[in-house]
């Protein structure tokens, strides 16, 4: 065969599969957003094809004040436990990477093992602690396991950064008086701007799609974050496919959205985060 | 104060705060839940007996302990053969240059954006058996086939194919970071040295990205050892025999039957596969990091 032939063929072949996988991967959402705008019956006879009439029934549905609440909690539950997240681990990655004293091997390889334990192995006594100390179907009180399981994988990404930092840096700041707090929050943690936004996008996307610490601990309406939420609109409206769907896509515009405006950020944050995992 | 306790204080100051939320709900709880697999303790309130090792003795003869480690086996091995191997061939699609690539990237990894609540029920509607679309369309083309996706033996490939949908683009991402990693320099030698693009796939692209598989792989294996989220919430909160794994079945044990202490052995079966698979897994790699 020729040669340039082969090479167009070649090309062919690739055009071919990435058009396929774009059906596969991109046709759902493409499905979301046209079904979003139909009702049931059109759903029925109309399946494939952009709505006859523009129908907001769907969104006037889920846009209720139900719903805007689960967004409310995902957002209080997320930011609250990011903020915490960062805030110790990088405090006890610091004294990984800069601090000398016993056992502090131990205590990292403690911690860092930690990636490894199937959530399900505390369900049980997390349910017990908080429901001990009223704090079971709290928001506060799910903030608790979302910290902690998040801890092992931002010590890790932290304390790997933390020790690259030059040394020199942290003895000019000792010569102009700095002592190791100092050090802490006026050098080490401005130089790792990289380093915290991949914790802070990691992180912010695993409690904001988590499902099964929720779904033991809360059980009031108001204070369901979005999974349960979704889930619970399902249970409402399971005859109504046009109606869950949008559920779905109004619940997920917020990553696509921000997924859209800041592609590369997102990426690193996932890739870095399960690499470094 | 002297100075050695007050670098201790110092030390404590930075290891505690985040010590307190790990060893609170990490540490204490996998003892706890160690402690309560000892015990016969049939809901929240009721009073546990401490019965020594039978939730254990029973967990070995129940045959659904057995079939749930089968089915998450078969999950494993999706996720090691299926999804990597394509994942790689995705990665390497979108990283060849071609018009459009840049939409093709970006519309790969949007599966990744939903969470998995939303895919199990977007699918779910999908699976529907009168109103899905899979059902419309099979109806449409006149194909006389059974549309109870979620039932009896297709259930378990059904739920399978979307946990490839949606993790496929998340292991292309990873390994498409890693493909670009790799000098451009490298490439070029080899074209000057004759090599064609098969050729250099097998001996750079390859090798250089043994880490990445590497990593990428052990997290599916222990990600498919306590995987529960598709199967629980498409299964409807109750997975059947041919859709348990083991993550369903300690839920199930602990939260609707309210057995705490037998689903407590169950939890720390799971805790014991994960770690000694993981072990096993580092260590085999290790010795080969060592020896290359």
């Amino acid at each position: 065969m020729n040669p340039v032939l082969k090479r167009q063929l070649f090309k062919a072949g690739i055009y071919l599969a990435s058009l396929v996988i774009l059906v596969i991967t991109g046709f759902p959402f493409v499905f979301l957003l046209i079904n979003s705008f139909k009702d049931m019956p059109e759903y029925l006879s109309n399946i494939w094809m952009l709505p006859q009439k523009l129908y907001v029934g769907n969104y006037g549905r889920v846009l209720q004040p139900s719903f805007l609440r689960y967004f409310l909690n995902s957002v209080i539950v997320g930011a609250g436990s990011v903020f915490i997240i960062v805030a110790v681990s990088s405090m006890i990655s610091f004294s990984f990477a800069k601090m000398q004293y016993r056992f502090k091997n131990v205590l990292y390889f403690l911690i860092i093992a930690g990636m490894m334990i199937p959530v399900h192995t505390t369900l049980i006594p997390t349910f017990t602690l908080l429901s001990g100390i009223g704090l079971n179907d709290s928001l506060v009180g799910l903030m608790g396991p979302y910290v902690s399981y998040n801890i092992p994988i931002s010590v890790f990404i932290l304390t790997q950064f933390f020790k690259e930092i030059p040394k020199e840096i942290e003895e000019s700041a000792i010569i102009d008086g700095c002592g190791p707090v100092g050090i802490f929050l006026r050098m080490i943690l401005p130089l790792s701007g990289p380093a915290i936004s991949t914790v802070v996008v990691y992180t912010f996307l695993s409690i904001w799609n988590e499902f099964i610490n929720a779904n033991v601990l809360i059980t009031t309406t108001a204070k369901k974050t979005l999974p349960l939420g979704i889930r619970e609109f399902y249970g409402f409206q399971t005859v109504n496919i046009p109606a869950v769907l949008t559920a779905i896509l109004v619940g997920s515009l917020p990553v696509i959205l921000v997924y859209f405006f800041a592609q590369e950020k997102v990426l690193n944050g996932l890739t870095q985060g399960a690499v470094k995992g | 104060m002297n100075t050695k306790n007050k670098k201790l204080l110092l030390v404590l100051l930075f290891v505690a705060p985040a010590l307190f939320f790990y060893g609170t709900f990490n540490l204490i709880g996998i003892a706890r839940t160690f402690y309560y697999s000892f015990m016969e303790w049939r809901g929240i309130s009721a009073a546990k007996t401490f019965i020594g090792l039978g939730n254990y003795a029973t967990l070995m003869q129940d045959g659904m302990v057995w079939n749930a480690l089968k089915n998450n086996v078969i999950l494993v091995v999706v996720s090691v053969f299926i999804q990597l191997p394509a994942a790689l061939l995705l990665a390497l699609l979108i990283n060849t240059k071609i018009k459009g690539n840049k939409l093709f990237r970006t519309v790969f990894f949007m599966p990744m954006l939903l969470s998995t609540v939303a895919t199990g029920i977007m699918w779910l509607l999908f699976y529907d058996p009168n109103f899905g679309l899979l059902s419309i369309l099979a109806r449409s083309m006149g194909l006389e086939v059974s549309t109870a996706f979620l039932q009896g033996s297709t259930a378990l490939p059904a739920i399978l194919f979307v946990i490839c949908w949606q993790f496929i683009p998340f292991y292309m991402v990873i390994i498409r970071a890693g493909i670009t990693n790799i000098p451009e320099e490298l490439y070029e030698a080899s074209k000057i040295d004759g090599a064609n693009t098969w050729r250099s796939f097998l001996s750079i692209t390859l090798p250089l990205l043994a880490p990445t598989l590497r990593s990428a792989a052990i997290l599916q294996l222990v990600g498919s050892l306590k995987y529960f989220d598709l199967f629980y919430i498409m299964m409807g909160g109750s997975p059947n025999a041919s859709t348990e794994l083991l993550a369903t079945y300690m839920y199930k044990k602990g939260f609707s039957e309210f057995q705490m202490g037998y689903a407590s052995a169950i939890a720390m079966f799971m805790f014991a596969i994960s770690f000694v698979v993981a072990c096993v897994f580092l260590y085999m790699t290790k010795t080969k990091e060592a020896q290359a």
